[in-house]
């Protein structure tokens, strides 16, 4: 198995998780580097993409894993016919053998930008550290099953409150991103909850790198 | 900062439908560029990328130099509103600048609910509706596609159509564009002289007188321009530019693959179809030549399904030898090849089981009338045997899915031919019973009838629709005869389809009516989350126009059509010659059991008609 570690920024953020396995497919196929693909009765390019990106959020530090059939490429090679047929916003940065277990995938830096259009509120900065200072912070969380209260505190291993300019905040924040996962815009949903004054007028979160538990670099 | 419509993308389903960038996209460099065009599709994104017509002619315009043809599609009603709410124009994928700085503003009209959504992209762009308050040459609005075979009902809103098919027309009409905007010209000039482009119908150009009786007394030509407007077509198919560099969509469309067209028009006159008639003669493209488009093709998109389209793809010649090309390719290359609209013939049926290997698709069949009789007045030479037959083999192969889709109210149905319907589809139960091999996963029959339209252009266009009421009492009658839980039976809403038969054969007194709507709300009319009757049934009744008029009427064989300015090709002796022949329950063979004389061959030049 090989993994490649991508970015997807710009337009390219509106592909949803599926809209981009299909495209890498296509990539592939147009790089003439062959998928091996699933058994049964419809054979599927066997490629698959880990914690699946929410529409709109960027990231520099997705992972795609696949196999190759056929003789053997060199990764560079893999890498640079890849970028040749993607479209703009998805770019390979690497392409590499003996990949860490997904499962040992823990931690996500990631980065919430808060945009206010008349500007940083006063205080705000203060007021945003210390209500992610705070021991508990509820939230509903929506899945399958149906709504269940979250903390989402304990899932923040750091968090630091940023002045970007005038008009945005930026958190940066150590987040878990499995087992437990915080979709980072949770953060955004516990200031419009507990600091409503605070709510941004638009919000938006990049992927900034992955880790393992041990906050070693997840490759 | 983030702008406006970065903050706006997430907030709507499918965001990727309004941010171009996909692979194979053409940009141009502004300075390079003179004559703009916003490509608009009158439907969503999804619908449109998978129109082939739209994706030759964003080639053939990108290839014009000094040319940049950029996308448009309709918004889905999420996003429009956020639109209207943020007073944000509609705007083009490629350059994501509003339409309403493009000089040409170019619709492909394929489907007659989809003019609320003209008129409602030009109301997002900012562009007046009517063709007389748009004063300059820029922003010239212009059409083509199917429609323009009868476009009376969008005659004010559009400054000229484009008849047939684009590949030619489209760049003698920029061409002269380019020298118009260079010369700076009046728009009046332009039309005065875009008209004498042969294919080119400037409406405006045309006054419609009317009888008391509300049928049509004359139509008269002025400004010079000619009585008729034939339309044009390709001659040589294989010469013809083909796009085999094609837009990959990033996101899934309706049709997510590949196309290859393996011939033009259709030699078999099923004499409800307006395809059949209007795209003729026929015209073929040579295996070798679409084996080299296909490959490359599949290479350049990565793409991995590729589909051989035609009217009738069976009818192709070449097709044993271009499957036999193509089957090895496919199956080294993972490629799934699709040959839709096959017949139940031998080789279609030999041709089926090679198929399988590669991937195994459903069985369909357009009976479209349940009794032979019937089948026989509309002239769709589909006999119960050749339907049964291939049912037979298809179940002893082990397919257990077949879809049957009819239609309801053609001209001299009644009861005894929808019960027809019923009976076929109990045979073909009956056979699986008979044949399958697998029965343990049980058999399905998927049943649709449509609600018969009749069309401009084709040896129908002189009947009468069946009243709403009259359909939904057919569409009873025959559920009440499906008796096995291996049916399922869905039919078209009868509202849009009397709206469809409505602008098909409409006027020019018909535009109000769109554009009242449009200002009600009416726009994605062809889909179901959207459609509202009321608000069309408001329009119409404000501008006193009566429905039945055009749908129930029926038209007299003497009267002046609406669409009698457009020349497809086909004559009207041999449509009503067909008409006779359908109420004599009369069959009139192929074209290739020896030429029925439909006129269409007077368009060709340099080749013969290849029925």
């Amino acid at each position: 198995m090989l993994r490649a570690l991508f970015e997807k920024t710009g337009n390219a953020v509106y592909i949803s998780h599926l809209d981009l396995m299909r495209l890498f497919q296509r990539a592939f196929k147009r790089a003439g580097l062959s998928l091996t693909h699933t058994q049964g009765y419809n054979p599927r390019p066997s490629v698959s993409i880990a914690l699946p990106l929410s529409v709109g959020v960027e990231s520099l530090c997705e992972l795609l894993d696949f196999e190759l059939e056929g003789e053997a490429i060199s990764c560079e090679e893999i890498k640079s016919r890849l970028n040749s047929t993607l479209v703009d916003g998805v770019r390979v940065l690497s392409v590499y053998e003996n990949a860490d277990k997904l499962k040992n995938l823990a931690l996500l830096d990631c980065e919430v930008y808060l945009e206010y259009d008349s500007g940083v509120p006063e205080d705000g900065q203060a007021r945003l550290a210390a209500l992610f200072a705070q021991p508990s912070l509820v939230l509903e969380k929506r899945n399958r099953n149906g709504v269940t209260q979250q903390n989402i505190v304990t899932m923040i291993r750091s968090l630091e409150v940023n002045r970007e300019d005038d008009h945005t905040i930026r958190l940066d924040a150590r987040i878990c991103c499995q087992n437990p996962t915080l979709n980072p815009m949770q953060m955004v949903n516990a200031i419009e909850r507990y600091l409503p004054e605070l709510r941004p007028d638009f919000a938006r979160c990049r992927r900034i790198e992955i880790y393992r538990e041990d906050e070693k670099i997840f490759r | 900062m983030t702008d406006l419509r970065k903050r706006i993308l997430p907030t709507v389903q499918k965001p990727a439908r309004y941010t171009g960038g996909e692979f194979n996209e053409i940009k141009k460099n502004l300075s390079d560029v003179r004559v703009r065009i916003a490509f608009c599709f009158p439907d969503t994104y999804e619908i449109g990328m998978s129109n082939l017509g739209m994706r030759i002619l964003y080639g053939v315009m990108n290839q014009m130099d000094g040319v940049w043809c950029e996308r448009v599609f309709a918004p889905w009603g999420d996003m429009e509103e956020t639109m209207r709410q943020n007073h944000l124009p509609l705007w083009a994928l490629e350059s994501q600048d509003p339409v309403k700085d493009f000089d040409m503003i170019a619709f492909t009209v394929g489907y007659e609910m989809s003019y609320s959504n003209i008129l409602n992209m030009l109301r997002l762009a900012g562009i007046p509706l009517h063709s007389d308050q748009r004063k300059d040459l820029k922003n010239i609005v212009f059409a083509g596609g199917v429609c323009t075979f009868n476009p009376e009902p969008l005659a004010p809103f559009v400054d000229f159509f484009s008849l047939g098919e684009g590949e030619e027309i489209t760049q003698e009409i920029i061409a002269l564009y380019d020298c118009a905007k260079a010369e700076a010209w009046s728009k009046d000039t332009f039309l005065q002289e875009v008209a004498k482009i042969p294919g080119i119908y400037v409406p405006s150009f045309y006054r419609h007188e009317y009888n008391e009786d509300g049928t049509l007394a004359a139509i008269v030509p002025h400004n010079g321009a000619p009585r008729k407007i034939t339309k044009r077509i390709i001659e040589n198919l294989d010469e013809s530019y083909w796009p085999t560099k094609t837009i990959v969509a990033s996101t899934e469309i309706v049709h997510d693959r590949a196309n290859l067209e393996v011939f033009r028009g259709c030699i078999r006159g099923c004499r409800f179809c307006q395809a059949g008639f209007s795209c003729r003669p026929v015209r073929k493209k040579t295996p070798d030549v679409l084996y080299r488009q296909a490959v490359e093709t599949l290479e350049d998109s990565g793409i991995n399904e590729i589909t051989l389209s035609s009217l009738s793809t069976s009818d192709y010649r070449g097709l044993k030898e271009l499957t036999d090309q193509m089957i090895p390719y496919c199956e080294q290359n993972r490629v799934n090849l699709s040959v839709p609209s096959l017949r139940a013939d031998n080789f279609s049926r030999e041709l089926m089981e090679k198929l399988q290997t590669v991937r195994k698709s459903g069985l369909t069949f357009a009976p479209e009338a349940g009794t032979q009789r019937l089948r026989d007045v509309i002239n769709k030479n589909l006999t119960e045997d050749e339907i049964l037959t291939t049912c037979i083999n298809a179940f002893s192969g082990g397919w257990n899915n077949v879809k049957l889709y009819f239609m309801l109210g053609l001209p001299t149905e009644t009861d005894e031919d929808v019960l027809g319907i019923a009976e076929l589809v109990y045979k073909v139960i009956q056979a699986w019973k008979e044949h399958a091999v697998n029965k343990k996963r049980g058999l399905r029959v998927h049943v649709a009838t449509a609600y018969f339209v009749p069309k401009p252009h084709t040896p129908f266009q002189w009947e009468k629709q069946i009243t709403p009421d009259e359909y939904l009492r057919r569409c009873k009658l025959l559920k009440d005869h499906f008796y096995s839980k291996s049916i399922e039976y869905n039919y078209h809403e009868p509202d849009l389809s009397r709206l469809e038969a409505v602008f098909a054969r409409g006027d020019r007194r018909l535009a109000p009516v769109i554009e009242e709507a449009s200002l009600q709300g009416a726009r994605l009319d062809g889909w179901d989350e959207y459609f509202r009757y009321d608000i069309w049934q408001n329009a119409m009744k404000k501008y006193g126009i009566d429905a039945a008029f055009y749908t129930t009427r029926g038209y007299a064989e003497d009267e002046i059509l609406p669409w009698d300015t457009m020349d497809v090709g086909v004559n009207k002796k041999f449509l009503l010659r067909e008409r006779k022949q359908a109420y004599a329950g009369a069959i009139t063979p192929d074209c290739r059991h020896g030429c029925a004389g439909c006129g269409a061959n007077c368009l060709l030049k340099e080749v013969q008609c290849d029925a």
